[in-house]
């Protein structure tokens, strides 16, 4: 038994816990525990008042028999008692037995509550920081109700003392993880930000915990701690390691403060102000660039700390999406760690370039390194460095590579683990279909994943290569000699029989030409399996037979023979006796017409959801690394505080009136004939450049008033018809922009296969780019609204707006709708103050006549000034007061930001009230630019 | 983190500690299946592990396995160091520690655990002062006695 060193040692408890170590057997030990509790229990009800120390050390060992996993069904009342003592280490056993049995007794919470409230108000450091732990450690209801007003009021007190701001500011975020409701946000969020400036760096790392956990509810209150969190970090990155003493770890300055600073910058979009965003890129350069630097130290702390780092860093740049040289630059740290010698960095490479992998900035970057992964896939030895290799090829997998890396995870799946199989198939499955540009390489695929992992096809990869191949004519006959040429051998799984049945049954007819597989033989190979499967293979395969009476009838009597003989007609299993005697009877009564009729090819299946994707979500949980869609789209709703508020259909856009709805259907006709639009990828990648897309219905009436009622705002209607609300909310910085859409189902049933695609028109895509950051689910529940995301970027300046196609099925109709998207090019605009003089010094500088344009035009609207100043404002540019020496003069100055260049604009506005005539001028460096600027604002009056 | 454990190599639960609600019977089901699985694995794999819908980080220390469940955007490495820090603090504390200091003293590896995390978050990183807090505590504690002896 070692000597207890420091502190008061309980001599009885280490005995004790000596006697249960020396126990021989577990019948021993509960022995001798039964015999303690004994002792406790009579010592607690005993006459003699017990003293703080023996109350201490029972309710310790009570502690101590709990934690070996035993049930305590008493002492609360002791522990209780010991909260109240004066003496601390009695208090502290009290709060650590009360903190690890939390007993929802709800008498007992009331005296616990009451002992902490004492503490807390004993403005004794040390006893505050035991009460702030129990909470923190209970966190339970009752404790949120009695103290989550308390505690915010302690964390931002003036003469709190640093480590119970600590311990407060974590209790309140273990109190709003359990509670939200019950934290109230006040005056106190404020003051928490500002606790980034603190100067204690234990304070700022609790605070930042907190923070973070509040900023993702609430982004808007917690805006501010945005610049806070980026030159905190720019200080610590930037410092030498001594500077900040005990809190460099490793020679790596304050890396779990790091971590979170850049974890909760995460919570936003990259910051606006350039000075902020100017810095942050410069932290994160910072940290690539110490990446490459040599170790300061050959301990693996130095090294997991540094990287620590450099991982979060990496996550918030996937997380901006926004800086592709940025992201390369992580892509290739990233391919560096690949080939690590240190297994946990392979690890973690593998996983967060799956995510990289999801970027279009750096998608191909990512793809360079797929030799790596297929080798890490043949050769790592531990299989969950393998399953990431497995998840990354996965996301990597586009067009280009689909036919490698599908043959190699095949190959992957013949030795891969038991655990990992299920999962693989579902990938390969929905890789190959995705990516099938040619339908015999998928089916030769699908029928390869049944034969090498037969036992780990579920029932939804069957029955979608049957979907696929019934919906396309091009693959059937292929298809059929394929299942034939399988079933050839001699044992094949049942999942293939089960395939080849159906395919034979609907498609046999197409191979029957060839003697060696004609009728007759398609049938006794289809037979000779029979009696090896189960009863529902059985009763499919019956169904095979009856349809091939109606495809062969030179093989009807031999069928009928088979239907007729006992081990059908008279079979246990009702099913299969039912089918026998129905299909028999059906053989023998019907003419040749009828069972032509009933046993017709099946129809096309209606295009649908892959129920394989369904079934790999369902697997994997909504929130995993794989399903990258779907991942990304969560993190944008956490950006943007959950879900958005619906544009209300009582917002200032007027709706339709009821013939324009109407209208609004008529342009929506049904789909042509022919194989429905995107059948290759049912609920998968949106690609939006496809040449795919097909036909796109003209654009829908009014679409171009809305068009023009978003040239000054941001938010709003775009469209709505009898079935759909269409409404927008998007920002723009600079040339970049992002476009929330959301699209709200107005009836009660749902729309299927919804597929909304981005089409920007030849000549001026090279000018505005427009990217769908990921697909919508293609079902829209009635009454639901989903959202989409469109990341924008203005090359150089354009005036044709790319066009929104949304294609879907209502009912038995296919819609199709087709609205323009309102990215105009003032969008991009920066406003630009100036004074008088330089306004008119400018003014001057662009007098060359290319780069004036002017429009007089009679108004449309109220000629109201406050309404037309506003409209300047939405417009983009700035509205400068007092420089036109006319005050009913409007003038506006701003910058168009493009990624080539900077365009600078001034203009004018001259209202003529008599006449109700305005005259505008443009003036900008580029005739284009203001020749588009002038029409898109004289619109607007 | 959601929650630490530690225990030996022969599967013996050393220390728990839960940073979110469940129920006894709950606690016990996840500690037996993760002791399993992590007694399972061989010396030279990663330490990390998807687990249910949470990532597993642990390492092993002498006869004691370490072992945090964090969350899907935590991250790996800096809670691998949360361990080692962990670990330097019971040594700096213990004087070079072992698996018994932790059995016969589990109550100081537990405030030990609270000075530096709480609600499963890291409190403090500075050893000094975790430690500082840890040492005036049991100054607290000795100077009570030595005014009550003479009464014994």
């Amino acid at each position: 038994m070692p000597a207890v060193s420091k502190g008061d040692g309980m001599r009885g408890l280490a005995v004790f816990i000596s006697d249960i170590r020396n126990c021989k057997s577990k019948e021993a030990e509960i022995k001798r525990i039964n015999k303690e509790l004994a002792n406790i229990r009579s010592k607690f009800k005993g006459d003699k008042a017990l003293d703080g120390y023996s109350k201490k050390k029972y309710v310790c060992k009570l502690l101590f028999i709990f934690l070996l996993g035993h049930d305590i069904d008493f002492g609360h009342m002791e522990a209780v008692n010991l909260l109240s003592s004066n003496r601390y280490t009695e208090k502290q056993i009290g709060y650590l037995f009360i903190s690890v049995l939390v007993n929802s007794n709800s008498e007992l919470i009331r005296l616990i509550n009451n002992a902490i409230k004492n503490d807390l108000a004993s403005r004794n450091p040390t006893f505050m920081g035991l009460a702030l732990h129990c909470i923190a450690s209970v966190g339970s209801r009752e404790m949120a109700e009695a103290f989550a007003g308390e505690i915010p009021k302690v964390l931002v007190a003036g003469d709190t003392m640093d480590s119970v701001k600590q311990s407060a500011a974590l209790c309140l975020l273990r109190l709003y993880r359990t509670s939200p409701d019950l934290v109230p946000m006040g005056d106190w969020t404020s003051r928490v930000v500002h606790l980034l400036n603190d100067q204690h760096l234990g304070v700022v790392t609790a605070a930042t915990s907190l923070i973070t956990t509040l900023a993702q509810k609430n982004p808007e209150e917690f805006k501010t701690s945005v610049s806070l969190a980026v030159s905190r970090l720019s200080r610590i990155v930037t410092s030498a390691s001594t500077d900040l003493q005990d809190y460099t770890y490793y020679f790596v300055p304050a890396p779990w403060l790091s971590v979170k600073l850049l974890r909760l910058l995460q919570c936003y979009p990259p910051p606006e102000d350039p000075a902020v965003r100017g810095r942050l890129t410069e932290c994160l350069e910072t940290i690539l660039n110490k990446a490459q630097e040599p170790p300061k130290s050959k301990k693996v702390q130095h090294s997991n700390a540094k990287n620590a780092v450099l991982f979060e860093a990496i996550s918030l740049i996937i997380h901006h999406d926004s800086e592709p040289n940025l992201l390369v630059r992580a892509c290739n740290q990233l391919g560096q760690f690949l080939q690590h010698r240190e297994t946990n960095l392979r690890y973690l490479a593998l996983e967060s370039m799956c995510t990289l992998a999801s970027s279009e900035f750096s998608h191909e970057a990512v793809k360079t390194h797929i030799e790596t992964v297929i080798n890490a896939l043949k050769t790592e030895r531990d299989v969950s460095v393998r399953q990431r290799a497995v998840d990354l090829l996965y996301a990597m997998c586009d067009r280009s590579n689909a036919p490698q890396i599908v043959a190699e995870m095949l190959s992957y799946l013949e030795t891969a683990d038991y655990s990992i199989r299920e999962e693989i198939v579902l990938k390969v499955a929905i890789l190959a279909e995705k990516y099938a540009v040619d339908y015999t390489w998928y089916v030769d695929t699908i029928l390869n994943l049944i034969r090498i992992a037969g036992d780990y096809v579920s029932e939804e990869v069957w029955y979608r290569v049957i979907q696929i191949v019934i919906n396309r004519d091009d693959v059937q006959g292929y298809a059929a000699k394929t299942v034939f040429e399988a079933l050839q051998a001699p044992a094949c799984h049942e999942n293939l029989v089960k395939v080849g049945g159906y395919i034979l049954g609907e498609f046999g007819n197409l191979i029957a030409g060839d003697p060696r597989s004609s009728p007759l033989i398609q049938f006794n190979l289809l037979h000779s399996k029979f009696h090896l499967c189960s009863v529902p293979t059985r009763a499919l395969l019956l169904s095979t037979y009856i349809k091939f009476v109606n495809l062969f009838p030179e093989v009807k009597p031999t069928i009928q023979d088979v239907l007729r003989s006992d081990s059908q007609l008279r079979n246990a299993d009702v099913e299969l006796q039912q089918r026998a005697v129905e299909y028999l009877r059906l053989s023998t009564v019907a003419s040749t017409d009828i069972l032509a009729t009933v046993l017709e090819e099946m129809p096309p299946f209606p295009e649908r959801e892959s129920s394989i994707l369904a079934k790999l979500k369902k697997k994997k949980g909504p929130s995993t690394v794989t399903d990258l869609e779907d991942t990304k789209r969560e993190r944008s709703v956490d950006v943007n505080g959950g879900p958005e508020p619906a544009p209300a259909s009582t917002s200032a856009v007027s709706t339709p009136s009821p013939s324009a709805d109407l209208l609004g259907l008529g342009a929506a006709p049904p789909a042509p004939a022919g194989p429905p639009p995107s059948s290759s990828g049912g609920g998968l990648l949106v690609d939006v450049f496809s040449d795919s897309a097909s036909v796109v219905a003209p654009l829908a009436p009014g679409s171009e008033d809305n068009f023009a009622r978003f040239v000054c705002k941001n938010n709003g209607v775009l469209f709505e018809n009898q079935l759909l609300q269409i409404g927008l909310k998007s920002e723009f910085r600079q040339n970049l922009g992002r476009m929330f859409i959301f699209y709200g189902n107005k009836t009660s049933t749902q729309f299927l296969n919804f597929t909304p695609t981005l089409i920007c028109s030849d000549d001026l895509q090279p000018n505005i780019l427009g990217f769908i950051t990921k697909p919508v689910d293609p079902t829209v529940e009635g009454g639901a609204q989903v959202q989409q995301v469109v990341n924008i970027e203005c090359v150089s300046d354009f005036t044709e707006a790319p066009v929104l196609n949304i294609q879907f099925r209502y009912g038995g109709t296919f819609q199709n709708v087709s609205v323009q998207l309102p990215i105009t090019l003032n969008k991009f605009f920066q406003p630009t103050e100036m004074a008088s003089q330089d306004f008119f010094q400018r003014w001057k500088q662009l007098s060359n006549p290319q780069q004036e344009v002017q429009n007089i035009f009679k108004a449309k609207h109220p000629m109201d000034t406050e309404v037309t100043k506003a409209k300047i404002i939405g417009f983009g540019s700035a509205l400068l007061e007092e420089v036109d020496p006319n005050p009913a003069n409007f003038v506006g100055a701003g910058i168009i930001h493009t990624k080539t260049t900077q365009i600078g604009c001034l203009l004018r506005l001259e209202p003529n009230l008599q006449a109700q005539m305005y005259r505008l001028t443009l003036r900008t460096s580029k005739e284009a630019v203001s020749q588009r600027l002038c029409e898109l604002l004289s619109a607007q009056f | 983190m959601q929650f630490m454990l530690l225990f030996s190599r022969q599967g013996k639960l050393r220390l728990q500690k839960w940073y979110v609600p469940l129920s006894d019977k709950e606690k016990k089901k996840i500690t037996r299946e993760l002791v399993q699985t992590v007694l399972a694995r061989k010396p030279k794999m990663c330490s990390f592990l998807e687990w249910r819908d949470l990532k597993i980080v642990y390492k092993r220390y002498a006869s004691l396995y370490f072992c945090c469940a964090i969350e899907d955007q935590d991250n790996e490495l800096i809670t691998l160091e949360i361990i080692h820090r962990y670990v330097e603090l019971l040594d700096k504390y213990f004087g070079s520690v072992c698996e018994l200091d932790i059995i016969f003293n589990f109550e100081k590896a537990y405030f030990i655990l609270d000075e530096f995390l709480l609600g499963g978050e890291v409190q403090e990183t500075s050893k000094k002062n975790v430690l500082k807090a840890i040492e005036q505590a049991d100054l607290l504690q000795e100077s009570p006695k030595k005014t009550l002896s003479p009464i014994f």
